[in-house]
């Protein structure tokens, strides 16, 4: 199976949104879409599983040329750390779809950049090419400005600009990086092709160079400290399908870049920067949780979390051994899960009592029970109870981080794991003020819990939370390999 | 092999129990829910004493002692070669008896419960979460890897919150629950970071085979392991520590003990369930489980152990003469009662005689669960009849509640070291090995067992003697589903002392004979005496001795009443410190300097825009061009550098 059959799903279901008149046919061309890239996503899992590559971890390959003068082609392929991030964008579609089944502002418009969004995503995770990745990374951040701009709240066009110029931004040191690896090799190797990167390599000394504009660029988009401004604020303003995806599905473009884009190419680069990159982690985990614990509106409240847990991703790949390497691809999968249901669970919870304040809700559980415990297992997920991921994501980085003896990993790696205590207040702080404790207005007593459709999208995301953390064994394998690949090319550790 | 399965179904009936009634809860009745989890808890009981007499009596032992068989291994999550999680089933004596106690007191509680909680909203969420709890402790029980045993620990912690916050919309369960949790989530951080230190150590966090690396005296490499390497200790004695912390955690030992008192907000069988029999000595299970590697590896843990231990026996005991909610009287003798496990466990030995201290603990862990389960089941009796907490609402019950008096003097008789009932045994080898020990802990035991005495009595005398304190409370016993569970507890509260305990749970698997020493009991018993007849000097009838007296102790009395003060240590490090002195100004400093600089950094940048381009049009446009033009530079640098 050609990965690039899995473009064709929301490139079609795009171009019918945009032919179909009325709002129903929308939303269910929209979630046919969405249902079938997840049929699609579990193909190619199952093509991966049983094709062979040409003996590297990457599988499934394929190569066209695009602009053979600039030597800039298509090549698509995909290794488990792409299939599981591939199978974590599917279910936040079908979620983010049917969480915005009652969405009458302009509903082909929405539908359609969601789909768009999805379509950037697939894109970027199979590309083995720096400039179709580029390229698919591009698709993914406009509909995320029209998303908060156009259906957004509260102050949506400063958070919309702020969302856009710093993606942009970043999107810049990219392009650099790019530009930078194309131009460092001699006239006639020069390729923006991922494997032949690889097998010729980049000199040593232009990685120190390059290692951190890519590291950067794609760290901005998870949320690097202290590049992280954007994310309380866009997703504060965002539409819940809007954070859904941004937190599910455009942070993890991020960690995906840094992991594939700027370690994979260049181990010299995340040898000399690994330290670095380990500490400010270390320090954006707490920091972050920290800054979480104070806040007072759901929606920061769970922006400020996914600075904190993203900090794992950032710290899974700066320690550089393949365990924790596979701790953070599974930090990456188990957070978008997770903290789309957060966000879904708060937008169910906003359209019902307008308000998002902690200190206004209370007793939600009496009323909107599903509502009530759907919260209550995103928010022990995000705390890393075992059984849901966060525990295996989390732990896996753990160990593979006390893997590094020197002190400074070591610190830090403790400093990392004093969140699970800070982590546990904010997160019963909310569910406490929440779903807990009396009633607080009497017309919450009137509410009405999920309906449908927002049971069936809760269900989906839990489906996978709970797929992750009781048998977590099928994703650490799928995972391992590709991690093994990039920790390969680095060699022995101090 | 059937043992296998007999074994499984243990834990899994539980499980299968909290699935049913957690999905279906809003379809089922309370009653069939209660009795849907009854019948489920009783047949993994029935399974459970089938389990432990097999494998006590038939096919667990062999010529060397009793064997620890792996029933099951199943690989979970593999980090790399050597660190991985199996779940795995580990049967030994502690397990099996572990087993044994955690079902038959699940079973009380639940049989209990569907009288005490009749006409409660959301009973099948109550019965799922008594399942979901069950089942993790069991899971615990038999973990077979230190990361198992975690998952698990962790697992009984969240269930331990949800139903400690049972009653939801009462504001201080909700804040009692969320402080029981995280109030161990701080130890289980230790836990973690020892977890991880010693797994590393050992390169193995599979426990038979992490005890025989780290307690390998003959491999050279074992002095390597236990050489200081770490300020002044050795990185296993780090670990270990580690690990105590978070036994010390959910043990409520001091500092760490003061979620239990407030988890009393949680319905009284729970209590009687989690917070007396079973989660709270999951500490000294946990120590138990790894007691060679801190018996040969480290230890001088073990004289830390033995002083907290004594201390956090001593100091809940003293606390517990001066409250007067009686579930909170009972929180703190079980944190007392948890102490003299964990000193037992401190001042022992690894094998033979030297390992009395290990046995005296399971004995009294395992005497203690019955006692302090009908004591809390008791407790419960009276609050469902006079409907408060408090002494002041008592008195004289003993001839409303005559089977709940009966039995309560019984608990009360057992946890005071009366023969012939159980606590006099247990406690006995505990007093024994201690004073094998140290004169010092001795000392601080047998001081400790008198108050016990004398607390429980006052307990007792303020409960069902003493002036009544209203009349017409219309309410007597709860029917037969509260007598009964009553009954059979104090059946095990008068029988399991008889139990030749050291013939089947010993620190080397083999069978230790133990023997009374009449001469030696003399004086527990006095000091118990005494206790109880200062008790019913002070609160058998209505006085104001008691008052009199606390008035002359001033200070310590006053001290004493509000628990030395802890909590308001802990609310003035969590309040002022941690939100007051990091969380706000990490927040402030998030959105005022970081954001801050960002959006000067735009502004700037826009700002400098409008001078190269002199252009008003729109923002976007602008930033586009600055990017372009930066870009273009930027690889321009790149290329003259390198090509």
């Amino acid at each position: 199976m050609n990965p690039i059959g899995l473009l064709l799903i929301p490139l079609l279901t795009a171009l019918l949104i945009l032919l179909a008149g009325r709002p129903q046919q929308v939303r269910w061309i929209a979630l046919a879409g969405a249902v079938l890239q997840l049929g699609a996503a579990i193909l190619l899992y199952a093509a991966y599983i049983n094709g062979d590559g040409t003996g590297g971890p990457m599988r499934l390959e394929y190569r066209a040329e695009w602009y053979p003068d600039w030597n800039i082609g298509i090549h698509t392929g995909v290794d488990g750390i792409s299939i599981a991030m591939i199978l974590l964008t599917t279910l936040v579609v079908i979620a983010g779809v049917l969480v915005s089944w009652k969405m009458e502002k302009l509903p082909n418009t929405f539908f359609f950049l969601l789909t768009l969004l999805a379509l950037g995503a697939y894109g970027f995770f199979i590309s083995l090419d720096l400039f179709s990745m580029f390229f698919f990374l591009e698709i993914a951040v406009i509909p995320k400005f029209l998303l908060i701009g156009i259906w957004g709240s509260g102050r949506k066009e400063y958070s919309a600009n702020k969302l856009a110029l710093m993606l942009m931004g970043a999107s810049a040191l990219i392009l650099v990086a790019m530009m930078a690896i194309y131009f460092t090799a001699p006239v006639g190797m020069r390729t923006f092709d991922m494997i032949d990167i690889v097998s010729t390599g980049i000199p040593a000394e232009a990685q120190r160079f390059i290692f951190p504009l890519m590291f950067v660029g794609f760290g901005v988009f998870t949320a690097l400290f202290p590049f992280h401004t954007w994310v309380p604020d866009g997703h504060s303003s965002a539409p819940t399908a809007g954070s859904m995806f941004l937190a599910g599905i455009s942070m993890k473009l991020g960690g995906y870049g840094c992991l594939r884009a700027a370690t994979w190419l260049m181990p010299e680069g995340a040898r000399e920067y690994g330290t670095a990159i380990v500490v400010i982690s270390a320090v954006a985990i707490i920091y972050g949780a920290f800054a979480t614990m104070m806040q007072k509106d759901l929606k920061y409240l769970n922006a400020y979390s996914s600075v904190s847990h993203c900090g794992f991703v950032l710290l899974g790949i700066g320690l550089l051994t393949k365990t924790a390497i596979t701790g953070a691809v599974l930090q990456m999968v188990s957070h978008g899960l997770m903290t789309a249901l957060f966000f879904a669970v708060i937008g169910m919870i906003y359209e019902r009592t307008h308000t998002r304040q902690l200190d206004e809700l209370g007793g939600l559980m009496k009323v909107m029970p599903f509502v009530s415990t759907v919260m209550f297992i995103a928010g022990l997920s995000s705390l890393g109870l075992p059984g849901l991921s966060g525990f295996v994501a989390e732990m896996t980085i753990f160990v593979g981080g006390w893997e590094r003896v020197s002190p400074v990993y070591r610190v830090s790696t403790i400093l990392a794991a004093m969140s699970i205590v800070v982590t546990a207040v904010y997160v019963l702080r909310a569910i406490g003020r929440t779903v807990m404790g009396p009633i607080t207005k009497t017309e919450y007593l009137t509410l009405t819990d999920a309906g449908w459709h927002e049971r069936l999208a809760a269900i989906v995301l839990i489906a996978g939370i709970l797929a992750m953390g009781i048998a977590p064994g099928w994703i650490v394998e799928l995972i391992t390999p590709g991690a093994q690949a990039i920790t390969e090319r680095i060699g022995s550790l101090p | 092999m059937p043992q296998t399965a007999l074994i499984l179904l243990i834990p899994l009936l539980p499980l299968l129990g909290f699935l049913i009634l957690g999905l279906f809860s809003r379809r089922i009745s309370g009653p069939l829910s209660s009795g849907i989890a009854t019948s489920f808890i009783a047949l993994s009981a029935g399974l459970a004493i089938l389990l432990a007499h097999g494998y006590f009596f038939e096919w667990g032992s062999d010529a060397a002692g009793f064997r620890q068989i792996r029933a099951l291994d199943i690989p979970w999550l593999i980090f790399d070669r050597d660190l991985r999680i199996d779940m795995g089933a580990l049967v030994d004596p502690i397990s099996v008896m572990m087993l044994l106690v955690v079902s038959v007191v699940s079973l009380m509680v639940h049989v209990y419960s569907s009288s005490y909680l009749k006409g409660e909203a959301r009973i099948p969420v109550y019965y799922a979460f008594l399942g979901l709890f069950t089942f993790s402790m069991m899971g615990l029980v038999l973990s077979a890897n230190l990361f198992q045993i975690y998952i698990f620990w962790e697992l009984v912690g969240v269930s331990s919150f949800l139903l400690i916050g049972y009653y939801y919309q009462k504001p201080s369960a909700v804040a009692a629950a969320k402080k029981a949790f995280i109030v161990t989530r701080f130890a289980d951080l230790g836990f973690l970071i020892g977890i991880l230190v010693l797994g590393y150590e050992a390169r193995s966090l599979d426990f038979l085979t992490l005890i025989e690396r780290l307690t390998a005296v003959d491999d050279p490499d074992f002095q390597a392991l236990i050489a200081p390497s770490f300020l002044g200790c050795s990185a296993i004695t780090w670990g270990l520590a580690l690990v105590f912390m978070g036994g010390m955690g959910k043990s409520a030992m001091f500092p760490l003990h003061i979620w239990l008192p407030d988890a009393m907000e949680g319905p009284t069988p729970v209590s009687a369930l989690i917070h007396a029999a079973t989660m709270v000595v999951a500490g000294v299970f946990l120590l138990a489980r790894l007691f060679p590697v801190y018996a040969i590896a480290a230890p001088d843990i073990l004289n830390w152990i033995t002083g907290i231990g004594v201390f956090s026996a001593m100091f809940a005991a003293i606390i517990a003469t001066t409250q007067t909610d009686i579930k909170r009287v009972l929180a703190y003798s079980t944190m007392s009662q948890i102490g003299f496990m964990m000193f037992s466990l401190g001042v022992s030995g690894q094998g033979g005689e030297a390992g009395l201290g290990y046995m005296a603990s399971q004995f009294h862990l395992f005497t203690h669960a019955f006692f302090k389960a009908l004591l809390f089941l008791g407790a419960g009796s009276v609050i469902h009849a006079v409907h408060s907490n408090e002494m002041v609402d008592m008195g004289g019950l003993r001839k409303q509640l005559p089977v709940t008096h009966l039995t309560f003097l019984i608990a009360c008789l057992a946890i005071a070291g009366i023969p012939p009932f159980s606590g006099f045994f247990s406690k006995e080898e505990i007093l024994m090995a201690a004073s094998q020990r140290s004169p010092w802990v001795f000392g601080a035991a047998l001081f400790t067992s008198g108050l016990t005495a004398f607390y429980m009595f006052r307990l007792y005398f303020r409960i069902f003697w003493n002036r009544p304190a209203g009349e017409g409370h219309g309410h007597g016993e709860g029917g037969a589903a509260m007598v009964l569970p009553l009954t059979i507890l104090a059946a095990a509260t008068v029988l399991s002392g008889f139990i030749p305990f050291g013939h089947f749970v010993t620190s080397d698997l083999k069978p230790l004979e133990t023997h009374l020493h009449p001469a030696f009991s003399i004086a527990p018993v006095m000091i118990a005496v005494l206790g109880i007849l200062l008790a019913a000097r002070f609160h058998k009838n209505a006085s104001d001795r008691a008052e009199r007296f606390a008035a002359s102790l001033r200070g310590l009395y006053t001290a004493a009443k509000h628990r030395f003060y802890i909590d308001e240590v802990y609310l003035f490090i969590t309040r002022r410190i941690l939100f007051n002195g990091i969380g706000r100004p990490a927040a402030w400093f998030d959105r005022q300097v970081v954001d801050g600089l960002i959006n000067g950094a735009g502004t700037a940048t826009l700002a400098l825009s409008h001078k190269i381009r002199g252009l008003q049009s729109g923002k976007v446009q602008q930033y586009a061009l600055i990017f372009l033009v930066a870009v273009i530079l930027l690889a321009l640098a790149a290329i003259s550098r390198w090509t």
